[in-house]
């Protein structure tokens, strides 16, 4: 409950001042915004909706938070390319303004793992809101990023733990995927926080429960409101869900972070 | 200046609702707007028993518009009677219960477990083209709405709106259907059957292959059959179809509608409803419109 009234107080729609726009890989940018009230209250894990100034695309963009600066007011996504509405958003330049939506949905329970040793798992897109999770975080980290070719983000996270990489091509690192890393290395910790594509989160779930690991994913799916009401965005969950009634949570509003056990992917 | 309008016996503070399915029970957009400023809020649609839905991807964004396929997830009329019924009552707005049925059992079985609750009106969902067995059944011929409004009205303790498909060749025989049937209001229109294929997946955009395409897009068919539907019934009829802005509110109320309901727009402004009714009120003031019924179906 404490959780949602924070949301509540934090969750606005603005226009926000773009600060800095960067390429960090084909198709991947890195946007800082100014925004100070979605700033102060993000937390790692949630999400922005980015709207796009042509009318004809109705529905923002859900896109993770990469980190926040709560003291400059500043908040960063990286994303990719993936249609219209994100190649929009790519030529921004500072000075432009973006209509945001956020802080949405709750961040990974980090606070609780304090002090403990924890695996932060990365793939491709899913990559950025580890960063701010890794910043936040007190305690050991171990971050698994797992890449196609090119890498990004990758030295950011140096400060912050041990980084180990894999790519599916080889170019770096272990040869293969988050997965094939972890187990070639028997990386363990006493908690995982992993998001990246579906494969992955099913493989990362399974390799907690067979390591007696927590383990928090976050998801995603394309989603129309962001604030629970659309009902678009849903994933399967593994008891009835009090809100639902049925097997399914809200992935904007109830997530996008769950505990493995609680969803089925 | 009166924005009050009578909607089958029952006093709105105001035209403006909401779109069923756009909205929820009202708790998400409670926190964006006054849930008191809204003449009624219209709930998801509700049936007898929980439903799960349809598989995702749920919804598709098209130009100007979205696709839609939920396929009627609800919590059933139970847990629903218990949570959103007395969330809503803290309002002043009209309650409004959308209720959905795979089977003409299904509908009166919520019908008649709302006649005890603090329900102010009932719509009742025969259009959605995203349930095979449910909805949509009953809404594309007219012997089947009048059979099923009658039976509804058989059952109601509350007036009962029937929400219209737009995916035929008459509206205005399916309205006059409705109203034969003993419905005290029509709702329209309920989201045009669509299709999206993602190129790059090789693949339909979503699960359910269809879907029911709603947004700014669709306002011109929506104003068109709303029109048709005022012209041809003498029951209150209330837009709805694409409305973004009080200028697309107003052109609803101008072709005769009672009141409007914004649905797709709360998507991607949660202070739609709100702006809207206050668009609509200074357009009073700025041209003088004491009454808002002098408003309503000013356009023959």
């Amino acid at each position: 409950m404490e959780n949602t009234k924070t949301e509540k107080a934090g969750k606005k729609k603005l226009t926000a001042r773009v600060i800095l726009q960067e390429a960090l890989a084909t198709d991947v940018f890195s946007m800082w915004i100014e925004a100070k009230e979605v700033a102060r209250t993000a937390k790692p894990g949630q999400f922005l909706s980015l709207y796009t100034k042509d009318a004809s695309r109705l529905l923002p963009r859900p896109i993770s938070i990469c980190e926040a600066d709560p003291d400059l007011g500043r908040l960063r996504v990286v994303y990719r390319v993936a249609g219209a509405g994100t190649e929009e958003f790519s030529h921004c330049r500072a000075g432009d303004a973006i209509t945001v939506m956020g802080p949405l949905g709750n961040g990974f329970p980090f606070k609780r793992a304090e002090g403990k040793r924890a695996l932060l798992v990365g793939g491709g897109i899913g990559i950025p809101p580890m960063l701010g999770l890794a910043k936040a975080r007190e305690g050991e980290n171990l971050v698994v990023l797992g890449f196609r070719d090119q890498l990004f983000l990758h030295s950011e996270f140096q400060p912050y733990g041990k980084v180990y990489v894999a790519t599916e091509d080889g170019s770096a690192g272990t040869r293969g995927n988050v997965l094939d890393l972890m187990e070639g290395a028997g990386l363990t910790a006493d908690v995982i926080y992993a998001c990246g594509p579906t494969p992955m989160l099913r493989a990362v779930k399974a390799y907690a429960a067979r390591h007696g690991m927590e383990c928090w994913l976050s998801l995603e799916e394309k989603m129309a409101c962001g604030i629970g009401a659309c009902l678009a965005c849903v994933c399967n969950s593994r008891e009835v869900d009090s809100h639902s009634n049925v097997h399914n949570k809200r992935i904007c509003k109830d997530g996008p972070v769950f505990l493995a056990q609680e969803v089925e992917l | 200046m009166n924005m009050k309008i009578n909607l089958a016996g029952v006093e709105l503070k105001n035209p403006v609702m909401t779109a069923s399915g756009t909205f929820g029970s009202g708790e998400e957009y409670g926190e964006w707007v006054d849930l008191n400023r809204l003449g009624a809020v219209v709930t998801k649609g509700v049936a007898n028993v929980p439903w799960p839905g349809n598989p995702t991807p749920r919804i598709a964004e098209v130009y100007g518009g979205m696709l839609n396929a939920i396929g009627l997830q609800n919590p059933g009329i139970d847990l629903f009677a218990r949570r959103d019924i007395p969330f809503l009552k803290q309002y002043s707005a009209k309650v409004v219960v959308n209720v959905c049925g795979k089977t003409v059992e299904d509908y009166l079985e919520v019908v008649e477990r709302l006649a005890h609750e603090p329900v102010d009106l009932l719509e009742i969902n025969i259009s959605c083209p995203n349930v095979k067995e449910g909805g949509i059944a009953f809404g594309q011929n007219p012997k089947a709405v009048e059979d099923i409004t009658r039976q509804v009205k058989g059952h109601a303790k509350q007036p009962v709106i029937m929400k219209l498909s737009p995916n035929v060749t008459d509206i205005a025989l399916m309205a006059k259907a409705a109203e034969a049937g003993g419905a005290d209001a029509l709702s329209l229109i309920n989201t045009l059957t669509g299709m999206k294929i993602d190129i790059n997946r090789r693949t339909f955009a979503l699960a359910n292959k269809t879907g029911g395409m709603s947004g700014p897009a669709v306002k011109p068919v929506a104003l068109r059959m709303v029109y048709q539907a005022v012209q041809a019934v003498s029951i209150p009829v209330i837009g709805m179809g694409g409305i973004a802005t009080a200028e697309d509110a107003l052109e609803f109320l101008m072709a005769g509608a009672t009141a409007v309901s914004v649905g797709t727009a709360n998507f991607f402004n949660p202070y739609a409803t709100v702006e809207i009714l206050e668009g609509i009120e200074s357009y009073m003031q700025k041209n003088h419109v004491e009454d808002i019924r002098e408003i309503i179906g000013c356009v023959k």
